[in-house]
């Protein structure tokens, strides 16, 4: 493989250095780097991340290839930075066996756009009744290390126990779909004042915080690590961080568009804005960038949620929950905390890349991810420029999809060039449009 | 006038009192004559699109468009896009190809028509015929008819509305218009059947329904389904009556002159007695015969307006 140098590069927004990478590998750190024969990047201005890494990643395929596939859903997470995604249980047949997470991971490394990490469900079927073969998901070739019902709440408290003291065998975790199914049944929108006038069906915030609080209790009691999947109210922040001080294991993601947006937008039923949990209210919001600012929340992931047109070309009650993220979410969070003064570069990359592949135990093995940007370490590189501003226009974007909430929107920051183990994945630095890929 | 009637809040003062007197003048032209036609829309196409059952609704709607002389197309469509076929988008394609001038919609969905006047899937003008639990605008338009009719202009007026608040169009409808119109607002029912952020609506609440009726002007019962108990909103439909129907004893404490008004169908001995239902100061009767009036009203302004390269 060619050696790449990159130029004046700000590591983690600090000082400019050079970044050279051979066969894969960064191999060299600092000013005035020289590499004969090697592709040069000019990276004057940008600022150099860690290949991103997704917890929370939804590719539909096997099921709903109309949706999206690991293909495109991959093209996409390139296109925003990511090298790693965690591909979501939920798909049809639901990934709850070795065969269906096996054929995910194949199809991820076939694409070659970025590492598909599968999930595992937690439950057969993702019927919250008896657990999936958690243990054969484990040792398959996908090595799954995150089981998750998303979508749906483990909501049986037995069966979460059992699951939570399960996966300590292997090292694993439960991603808990926060979601207390009798106080949501039907719901539409986040339950307040807008619910109300609107007519639609409240999904309040306790629903959330009443299982949070319940499972932060139940990995503590059974010395399990948990993790709270688009964490979205400022009642459940206060249970994380209350847990955290008490050293309970929890950690916890929040996605970009809960950062960004709120329930405000669903005035119009325009079902673009329908996701699950709901768009929150602006004190939500506003708590949920503190505590991903102080560490709280441990991560951003994305919840990136295709649907196709159909799904949203409807009626409200009707339409699909959910919005796409992978291509917007660094530009979200440049938006909602970098600009903000809420998190420095550093930040940026611990929270999405160093912490997620912490937490999924892709930080270590064969081919790691979240690793630090150091000589020695595989070349999983984001280059990204901050200094722009672009209008969000779905039509462009790589996933089969178009359902972005961000429409029109002007938002900071673009991605350049993103390197999996030193192979362009996403290229836009100018002349080498395209990639090798 | 507004080009869509989506919302009873879409409605400014000048609006609401312009279809209310518009409303007057229908039922001069019309009240107590054998023809009871008017050439108003002749030519102009109106789409009953009624997703969900509702004979009197659809049935004023049609009755309103016939009296102006429209063309009426009855367009039923049960059930949601999911369990029917058909999308909401592809009916409003259909409507739209077919030349409608007004669609008039009725649908389970709250803010499907938001959607159909939004969406740019039509041109035609949307009148919301109940969406959901969400409006049901000129219900509140005939309300407000009917009541002023007995009571002169609301401004000032006490108006006690009881019961299933939380899944009511009729309600939400009425406080915003009312509001408008002035008058003092007072929501009556258990607490598990207001919505969460009532608070922030322009009326009072109360969970107590003799102290309300005290200085009421006029007192608006909407229908609550025993259903409801099965969801715990109550215990159930006797304990129901018991707290929140209108029976003898409760009229009695209203003042004389005060009306009973009710949105129908009615649960006769739930929400209230047949003795108060169909008492002298009951205009439920009265509110069925407005409902064409204040259609009439509300199709020729939202209709006669768009007609001009027509009479040109």
């Amino acid at each position: 493989m060619n050696a790449t140098l990159i130029t004046n590069a700000r590591v983690l927004g600090g000082d400019p250095q050079d970044i050279l990478v051979d066969d894969g590998v960064i191999v060299g750190l600092g000013a005035g780097l020289r590499k004969d024969g090697a592709r040069t990047i000019d990276a004057t201005g940008l600022i150099a991340l860690p290949g991103l890494v997704d917890l929370h990643t939804h590719l539909r395929e096997p099921g709903r290839e109309d949706a999206e596939t690991v293909e495109t859903g991959t093209l996409a997470a390139a296109r925003g930075g990511f090298t790693a995604v965690h591909a979501m249980a939920n798909t049809d047949p639901v990934a709850d066996t070795a065969g269906v997470v096996e054929q995910v991971w194949r199809l991820g490394r076939e694409a070659g756009h970025a590492d598909v990490r599968p999930v595992g469900a937690v439950t057969v079927g993702l019927k919250g009744e008896r657990l999936a073969e958690l243990g054969a998901m484990a040792e398959s070739a996908a090595g799954v290390r995150v089981f998750s019902d998303d979508g749906v709440c483990v909501h049986d408290a037995m069966l979460m126990r059992r699951a939570l003291e399960y996966v300590k065998a292997f090292d694993g975790v439960i991603a808990q779909h926060a979601q207390e199914p009798r106080l949501t049944e039907g719901a539409q929108m986040n339950e307040g004042e807008l619910s109300g006038r609107l007519g639609l069906r409240g999904w309040p915030s306790v629903a959330e915080e009443a299982i949070v609080a319940r499972d932060v209790l139940l990995a503590a009691h059974v010395g399990s690590r948990v993790h709270i999947c688009h964490l979205s109210t400022k009642g459940s922040v206060e249970i994380v961080r209350l847990a955290k001080e008490r050293g309970l294991p929890v950690t916890a993601e929040v996605t970009p568009h809960h950062l960004l947006l709120t329930d405000e937008l669903v005035a119009g039923y325009d079902p673009r804005y329908k996701v699950n949990p709901p768009l929150r209210s602006a004190a939500d919001v506003a708590a949920l960038r503190e505590a991903l600012a102080d560490g709280t929340i441990d991560i951003v992931a994305t919840d990136h949620a295709p649907h196709p047109v159909e799904a949203k070309d409807c009626e409200w009650d009707v339409a699909a929950f959910g919005m796409l993220g992978l291509e917007t979410a660094l530009s979200v969070v440049q938006h909602t905390m970098v600009d903000t003064g809420l998190l420095d570069w550093a930040g940026v990359a611990d929270r999405m890349a160093f912490a997620p592949a912490r937490i999924g135990r892709c930080d270590t093995g064969d081919q790691p991810h979240g690793r630090p940007i150091a000589a020695g370490e595989p070349a999983n590189l984001t280059l990204v420029d901050p200094s722009t501003t672009t209008t969000v226009d779905p039509s462009a974007s790589a996933s089969l999809s178009r359902n972005t909430p961000y429409e029109g929107m002007k938002l900071p920051g673009t991605v350049v060039a993103t390197f999996l183990r030193g192979r362009l994945t996403h290229d836009i630095t100018g002349g080498t449009a395209g990639g090798n890929a | 006038m507004i080009r869509h009637l989506l919302s009873a809040g879409d409605l400014s003062l000048d609006d609401a009192t312009l279809v209310l007197d518009t409303a007057e003048e229908m039922a001069r032209l019309t009240e107590g004559r054998a023809v009871k036609k008017l050439p108003t829309l002749r030519g102009r196409t109106v789409v009953n699109l009624f997703f969900e059952d509702s004979t009197r609704t659809r049935t004023s709607f049609e009755l309103a468009a016939k009296r102006l002389s429209a063309d009426v197309v009855n367009f039923s469509a049960k059930g949601s896009s999911l369990s029917k076929g058909e999308s909401l988008k592809d009916t409003a394609l259909t409507l739209e190809a077919m030349g409608a001038d007004g669609v008039v919609v009725r649908h389970s969905a709250s803010g499907a028509p938001y959607r159909l006047a939004t969406s740019g899937w039509i041109n035609a003008c949307v009148v919301n015929a109940g969406d959901g639990t969400h409006e049901h605008p000129t219900q509140a338009l005939l309300d407000a008819f009917t009541m002023r009719r007995h009571l002169g202009e609301l401004a000032g007026k006490q108006v006690v509305i009881v019961g299933d608040v939380l899944h009511s169009r009729v309600a939400r409808s009425n406080v915003l218009l009312l509001a408008t119109l002035g008058a003092k607002v007072t929501l009556v029912a258990p607490p598990t059947l207001l919505p969460n952020g009532v608070d922030g609506w322009p009326c009072a609440t109360s969970y107590d329904l003799d102290d309300a009726l005290a200085g009421a002007d006029a007192v608006m019962m909407l229908r609550v389904q025993r259903e409801r108990m099965n969801a715990a909103f109550f215990p159930s439909a006797r304990e129901y009556s018991r707290r929140y129907g209108l029976d003898a004893r409760r009229q009695a404490l209203m003042p004389p002159e005060a009306l009973v008004l009710h949105p129908g169908p009615m649960n006769r001995g739930m929400e209230i007695t047949a003795e108060v239902a169909d008492s002298a100061r009951s205009v439920i009767v009265e509110q069925v015969t407005n409902g064409v009036y204040v259609r009439m009203a509300v199709l020729y302004l939202m209709l006669a307006g768009t007609n001009t390269e027509e009479t040109a």
